[in-house]
């Protein structure tokens, strides 16, 4: 804990989210949340399918607003933010790990890590220089030109993640990352992760629903049909101080 | 993002769907192409057209004696039953209107072409024969028809008054008539009616193919053979007068407002005729209307290239409306990656003009090989025209924006979570 900095990456306050299905009552799927991450931190969120998991993900990830509560992300109150600076702040501010890796199709392993310093506003040479550099630190320089088909399924989520840095965020978020892959190739992705956090100082949320994945973290929140029931301190708590 | 990132995209886009992409411009390729086609032949046309008209004397202006055609079917009191279907000689423009009317005009009229047709004839001497049609013209005609004469002299004042028997010829007939000799001073026989006529050859005109007659498969074409109108008039038996007159206004003048002037001129000589009057017209006139009903011509195809523009519109539509639903995860990838729905939009509508535009220069390249062998066919010089080509690219790429933004609005309003779940 001596490393890590007392800065909040994510600060969550009684955040509440109902989706209005049509007719009749809105469905409450957060019933007030209150969550904070600190800067280098490795959070595991676990819950089973239907504990609203996914639902708190997106609004971790910026993708959605809450319906009450406030959320400030890295300094800056996101919950009441339009569409346009939403995005802005997933481009700088966020990194996307999903379990199905979601490259871009028919696009090489470097344009796809160009993409959000593309979006971003990051010009030509110095955008390319910086994605082959990611790349050669998730060991994928060799494959920089292979198109997302060209490659297997840990290959991609090696450039996935180059690319979730390619903004340097203040937070990755992963979803499942290891789910779409065999035991071994997960293995180096969690591996991929802890160095990440270690050499780099990374924030990390890892949202999963696996109990040893979420052992290797430094802290495991657990959510239980949208409330948060846990909270804990993983294996991983020592990590930061070897 | 930038544009030449989203233009990348896009053709990378349509390298992983060629045929897809290729039918898509069906539609483009076959407006824009048909478009072009018709502007081409239709502007050769035109300008071939007008050409040969120039050839002919643009500035030339036709007064004839036309029947006049009253509404409820009376004239002066004759019932039309009565009325004469050919001008008699008191309704031709006489020798006397012709002379007030040069003394009218003065120096704004150049020359007066008179003219009596006798008909076609074939020429046989002992050295050859070939086809001429006789046409008794005056002394003015040669300088109101651009006529030159390459050698000898044209018809003169002093042939017509004594109506002597002299005739100006093509260099075609002269060559036919007596090959390899000095045709001037040679004389011919002419069979008009019963009688046979001797005529002097005191000129030479050079012959030049026009373009607007039919090209015989003779060896040698049918020419024009002038002689003296007198000559002409008393081997017809024709009557004094004229059934109409050529014109020539002056250089510089304007041929429009002297046109009217003449037609005014000599219908005051009507006013008390019961049948006939005098309408003058023009080859600019002709050509007006020559090249408006052209261009209703193509403008009539033109709407029907634009319905088919209009389909292969939709169908760019539909396509990239396919295509977004197709890329739903990878909007949703993009904008989780920070993508902005503008930049979204940007793509998808850079992608539909990227279509229009490579559909709109195929269907530019194939309307400029159709156009061509179009015009070659009709055996004028094929002339596309650099603004219909600009405007056709210009016009392809709008397409684009314009069917391309629907899709684009739709991919551009997705919401990343749903679009991220999409299987």
């Amino acid at each position: 804990m001596a490393a890590q900095s007392r800065t909040p990456v994510i600060e969550m306050r009684g955040v509440v989210k109902r989706f209005s299905l049509g007719t009749g009552e809105p469905l409450e799927v957060l019933h007030g949340i209150d969550l904070t991450v600190y800067r280098g931190e490795f959070l595991a969120i676990m819950g089973a399918s239907g504990s609203g998991k996914s639902t708190l993900m997106n609004l971790i990830g910026a993708l959605d607003r809450p319906t009450q509560g406030s959320y400030v992300l890295d300094g800056t109150d996101v919950s009441t933010l339009r569409d346009k600076e939403l995005s802005r702040i997933r481009c700088g501010k966020i990194g996307f790990v999903f379990q199905n890796f979601n490259l871009v199709p028919r696009t090489s392993a470097l344009k796809n890590v160009e993409l959000p310093m593309m979006y971003g506003g990051v010009r030509g040479a110095q955008r390319t220089q910086r994605a082959k550099e990611l790349l050669a630190m998730v060991e994928m320089d060799d494959r920089m030109d292979h198109l997302p088909s060209q490659l297997s399924g840990g290959q991609k989520q090696r450039v996935a993640i180059a690319r979730a840095m390619a903004n340097d965020p203040a937070l990755l978020l992963a979803d499942e990352p290891t789910g779409a892959l065999d035991s071994a190739t997960g293995r180096l992705v969690m591996d991929l992760f802890h160095r990440l956090h270690r050499e780099q100082g990374k924030t990390v949320v890892l949202i999963t629903h696996s109990p040893e994945l979420a052992e290797e973290c430094q802290r495991i929140v657990t959510l239980r049909d949208g409330c948060v029931t846990g909270e804990r301190r993983g294996g991983g708590a020592n990590d930061a101080a070897v | 993002m930038p544009l030449f990132e989203n233009i990348l995209l896009a053709l990378s886009g349509l390298r992983a769907n060629k045929m897809r992409a290729l039918l898509t411009m069906l539609g483009i390729i076959i407006g824009i192409g048909s478009v072009i086609a018709i502007m081409t032949v239709s502007s050769s046309m035109t300008h071939s057209i007008t050409e040969n008209m120039q050839s002919m004397g643009a500035n030339n202006i036709i007064v004839s004696v036309t029947q006049k055609s009253d509404s409820d079917g009376t004239a002066g009191g004759h019932t039309l039953l009565f009325r004469r279907s050919a001008p008699g000689a008191e309704d031709l423009i006489s020798d006397e209107m012709i002379a007030e009317y040069r003394a009218a005009a003065g120096e704004r009229v150049y020359a007066v072409g008179l003219t009596q047709a006798l008909g076609t004839f074939t020429i046989k001497t002992a050295d050859g024969s070939a086809g001429a049609n006789a046409t008794g013209v005056n002394s003015e005609y040669a300088g109101a028809n651009g006529l030159t004469v390459a050698r000898g002299r044209f018809l003169t004042q002093a042939d017509e008054d004594g109506a002597r028997p002299t005739a100006v010829v093509s260099d075609v007939l002269a060559q036919a008539l007596f090959p390899g000799t000095d045709p001037i001073g040679r004389s011919f026989e002419l069979t008009v009616g019963a009688k046979i006529y001797t005529l002097c050859i005191v000129g030479v005109y050079r012959y030049e193919n026009n373009g607007m007659m039919l090209e015989s498969t003779d060896a040698t074409p049918v020419t024009e053979l002038y002689l003296p109108i007198s000559t002409a008039k008393a081997m017809a038996h024709a009557q004094a007068g004229h059934s109409y007159i050529t014109v020539v206004a002056a250089a510089g003048e304007d041929t429009a407002a002297l046109l009217r002037q003449t037609e005014r001129f000599f219908a005051s000589y009507y006013t008390r005729n019961p049948s006939y009057t005098v309408t003058a017209s023009s080859m600019e006139s002709l050509l007006d209307s020559m090249t408006q009903m052209l261009s209703t011509v193509s403008l009539a195809i033109a709407v029907i290239a634009g319905i088919s523009l209009l389909v292969g519109g939709i169908g760019v539509m539909n396509i990239m409306l396919v295509s977004v639903t197709e890329r739903t995860r990878e909007i949703g990838t993009r904008k989780a990656l920070g993508a902005t729905n503008g930049s979204i939009r940007a793509q998808f509508i850079v992608e539909a003009v990227i279509i229009c535009l490579i559909g709109g220069l195929l269907g530019i390249a194939v309307g400029l090989a159709l156009g061509a062998a179009g015009a070659k066919l009709l055996d004028c010089a094929a002339s596309p025209s650099v603004g219909v080509i600009l405007a056709a690219v210009a016009f392809s790429m709008s397409i684009g924006v314009f069917f391309g933004y629907y899709p684009a609005g739709k991919a551009a309003r997705l919401d990343p979570i749903e679009a991220l779940r999409y299987e």
